[in-house]
């Protein structure tokens, strides 16, 4: 994924790079204060007046560091990254197959935010966005569960998919919303 | 270019001399320029006291340019041939802008659809970036003149909502001006580190930015120097200027006079700006003129009036802003304080929208004209090298999604927008067709799904694809968009690595000639010895490198084996002995040489600084 080499990203996990050990359940403020202390030695800003070979390091590690810090921040992307570290790729862009009351909670939202689109219903957008983030943060603590405790790798690939897939509702709600809004 | 020191081989290699650097705020309606001495920034005035240069230039008989007040003073007399408010024509086409109000005479030719505007002066045609850069100069001469020295570098401001084109074209204009760019600066950036640093605040705060001609919103987290810009959204064709304009069809509407020549729409839209600043503090405002003609205009515009005319126009800055607090993830409880800059934040009803929106009292406490050059100057200093202490850090975002077109016309986003800089995103692309051998990749900018509702940044083709049957090549696009917010783009073919690397030059931007062309035809001395002027370059470039790898090595040279610390130090004294000589080209090569072999040294300097980021522990001192 990443178009870096050498160095820092060599055989280093983005939880290597933050110096934090690979679990879903991350503590976010460290996550965040040791990013904006990697940014702080790499930005580019640092180097203006540096050598030629300072800069392109100095861009590849700053780059690196956005790139990691925002696959870990996402709980989604947090979970399908920790899966892919086990040789799991979630590819939830190809493979949509999903247990049949999830599919069916699915298109029950699918009805709703329509609904809601039709009407021009922003505070109906709102409460949807809401439940799917109540959704969300459910899924999150079976996941603590599922990749940290249990182990179960399999289950974790179905939960995640969800999640990916709320990620997504959230998004063309935010869209539906913008849109009305305007 | 000031002449570097060279200290003693082996004492300190990096003198620790002020380097003169300055922040420009190049704006649509006023320019300034700041600096930072004695630890204070401040904004350098000008012979008359003047901290504001008007961004106006006049062109006159033999090539003379004026600019500033005196341009302004003969706007109304001279419209065609003194250009104001050229930001706003940065990076666009004549199809973009709305020529009905201006009184320039534009030059229309077949292909002006996908070129800058260009403007037919007395001088001849220029451009948006040659007129912008008559407005750098005359401020690089100020601050030459105030600093008593030559400038390192500059930081220019840019809104944060500028694209690529328009940001390609702020760097050209600076290139024509003769200034070295240090970095380029999103204004409502600039601002929050002004205000952030004088007030000492953290917490997450809104800046609202209204100049001249742009509007632009970001929300910053501010914690212990680090200004983290969360999210941007703005409107970068929305001014102070349209507020002149409502009043100007207003003062037409009531006074039912004819068609206005291009002097008196100037005169009248004079009028109406100096009605716009006096309702800032007063109930009405008379607007009295005599036009060409012999008709009089006596009109009286009161604050409510002004507000009702202008209410479309507030309510378009807010959208933005609800966008902005939406793509942070944020509401307007989670808002410290807003923020307002730009000369525009002054008219009451602005004032007054965004205290309701908020939900509390914008802060006004400095003045809303110098926040951006203040903040620049305190960049460009940080970025010079003056500061010891390193704590200032900024991160910011890209205002607008990057994309590729694919098939059906419609846009595949690759970068989305308010991803933090700098920032590289893969994307795979495959043929469409068996036996395909060549892909146009055709690279976007905006927020809308189709290509037609999103600026065209560059076309270019990938070749040499080997024939596959549909579907099996493997196309690798890569965009990178580095900390000024400018985009580069390579692409590869993975299964026979070929490759193709393309600087987005935007459609609407100069080439590298016509920038090339310009440049020559500025100097004076139109005969400056070429080869004189390569060495002198050469020299500069390689001394600059010798002082920089001594420092580097003075500090860090624990880091290297005997071997690369050898194949270091051979390469630098070739390149010393060789600068002492006149071989331009020798130069440049053992520079380039010097640069390449100390790749694994700036990559295990990284590595250590990186890792005693994080622990506190200085590795290359652990190591020994």
């Amino acid at each position: 994924m990443s178009a870096l080499n050498n160095g820092i990203s060599d055989n280093h996990s983005y939880f290597e790079l933050f110096g934090l050990s690979p679990q879903f359940n991350l503590d976010l403020a460290k996550l965040e204060t040791n990013y904006r202390s990697i940014q702080s030695a790499s930005h580019p800003d640092r180097f203006v007046t540096a050598l030629l070979s300072e800069k392109l390091r100095s861009m590849q590690t700053a780059t690196l560091a956005n790139e990691a810090y925002q696959a870990l921040k996402n709980p989604a992307h947090r979970a399908k990254y920790l899966l892919a570290l086990q040789g799991i790729e979630v590819a939830a862009e190809t493979n949509t197959a999903m247990p049949a009351d999830f599919l069916m909670q699915q298109m029950e939202w699918r009805e709703a935010i329509d609904d809601a689109k039709q009407s021009k219903n922003i505070d109906a957008l709102d409460a949807l966005l809401a439940e799917m983030q109540q959704e969300a943060r459910s899924l999150q603590a079976t996941l603590i569960d599922l990749i940290d405790v249990k182990k179960n790798l399999p289950l974790a690939v179905d939960a995640t998919r969800k999640l990916i897939f709320i990620d997504k509702v959230c998004v063309d709600i935010n869209k539906i919303i913008e849109h009305l809004d305007a | 270019m000031a002449l570097l020191q060279i200290s003693e081989p082996g004492q300190s290699a990096a003198p620790h001399q002020h380097k003169l650097a300055v922040g420009i705020d190049l704006g649509t309606t006023n320019s300034l320029v700041a600096t930072v001495r004695s630890g204070m920034s401040s904004v350098l005035i000008d012979d008359n006291g003047h901290a504001l240069l008007p961004s106006v230039v006049r062109y006159l008989e033999d090539g003379y340019v004026e600019v500033g007040y005196e341009a302004q003073a003969a706007q109304s007399i001279d419209p065609a041939n003194t250009i104001i408010s050229a930001k706003r024509f940065m990076g666009r086409s004549l199809a973009e802008i709305d020529v009905s109000t201006q009184p320039y005479h534009f030059v229309e030719t077949p292909s002006s659809s996908e070129k800058m505007v260009q403007i037919q002066t007395r001088s001849g045609v220029k451009s948006a970036v040659e007129i912008s850069a008559e407005i750098l100069k005359s401020l690089k001469k100020r601050a030459e003149k105030s600093l008593g020295g030559d400038l390192v570098g500059a930081v220019i401001t840019v809104p944060a909502y500028f694209d690529e084109a328009q940001r390609q074209a702020t760097k050209d204009a600076a290139r024509l001006a003769g200034l070295n760019v240090l970095r380029l600066l999103n204004e409502p950036t600039a601002a929050a580190v002004a205000y952030g640093l004088d007030n000492g605040v953290e917490g997450t705060y809104v800046i609202y930015d209204l100049g001249g001609g742009t509007f632009d919103v970001s929300i910053l987290k501010l914690s212990r120097g680090v200004f983290e810009v969360l999210s941007t959204n703005g409107d970068s064709a929305l001014g102070g200027d349209d507020f002149d304009r409502r009043i100007f069809c207003w003062v037409l509407e009531q006074s039912n006079c004819k068609p206005l020549n291009v002097n008196d729409t100037r005169l009248i839209l004079t009028k109406a700006r100096e009605a716009k600043e006096w309702l800032t503090d007063h109930a009405n405002a008379q607007i009295t003129s005599v036009l060409s003609t012999g008709e009089v205009i006596d009109l009286t515009l009161s604050a409510k009036k002004f507000n009702e005319l202008t209410q479309t126009l507030v309510v378009k800055t807010l959208n933005p802003t609800k966008k902005a607090l939406r793509d942070a993830g944020l509401t307007i409880n989670d808002i410290k304080g807003v923020v307002m800059v730009g000369g525009a934040t002054r008219m009451p009803q602005i004032r007054l929208a965004v205290a309701d929106f908020f939900k509390q009292t914008p802060l006004t406490n400095l003045d809303p004209d110098k926040l951006v050059a203040l903040g620049a100057a305190i960049q460009a200093n940080t970025l010079a090298g003056n500061k010891s202490d390193a704590d200032l850090l900024l991160l910011d975002v890209i205002p607008l999604s990057l994309g590729l077109e694919t098939m059906g016309g419609l846009v595949e986003k690759v970068i989305p927008r308010n991803s933090t800089l700098p920032i590289a995103r893969a994307q795979e692309f495959t043929t469409f067709k068996d036996g395909q051998t060549a892909m146009s990749i055709h690279v976007l900018q905006g927020e809308r799904e189709l290509v037609t509702d999103c600026r065209s940044l560059a076309k270019f083709e990938l070749r040499g694809i080997p024939p596959m049957v549909a579907g099996s090549a493997r196309i690798r696009v890569t965009f990178t968009v580095d900390a000024d917010g400018l985009l580069s783009v390579s692409a590869r073919e993975m299964t026979t690595n070929i490759e193709a690397n393309v600087v987005v030059k935007p459609s609407y931007g100069l080439s590298e000639e016509q920038i090339l062309i310009m440049l020559q035809s500025s100097f004076v001395a139109a005969k400056t010895d070429k080869q004189a002027r390569a060495l002198a370059e050469a020299k500069v470039e390689a001394t600059s490198l010798i002082l920089a790898i001594e420092a580097a090595l003075q500090q860090d040279s624990a880091l290297l084996t005997p071997s690369e610390s050898e194949a270091i130090l051979a390469s630098l004294t070739s390149l010393q002995s060789l600068s002492n000589g006149q071989d331009s080209h020798a130069i440049h090569q053992a520079t380039e040489a010097l640069n390449a072999v100390t790749e694994t040294f700036a990559a295990k300097r990284m590595d250590a600084s990186v890792s005693h980021a994080l622990t506190g522990k200085d590795v290359a001192k652990l190591d020994l």
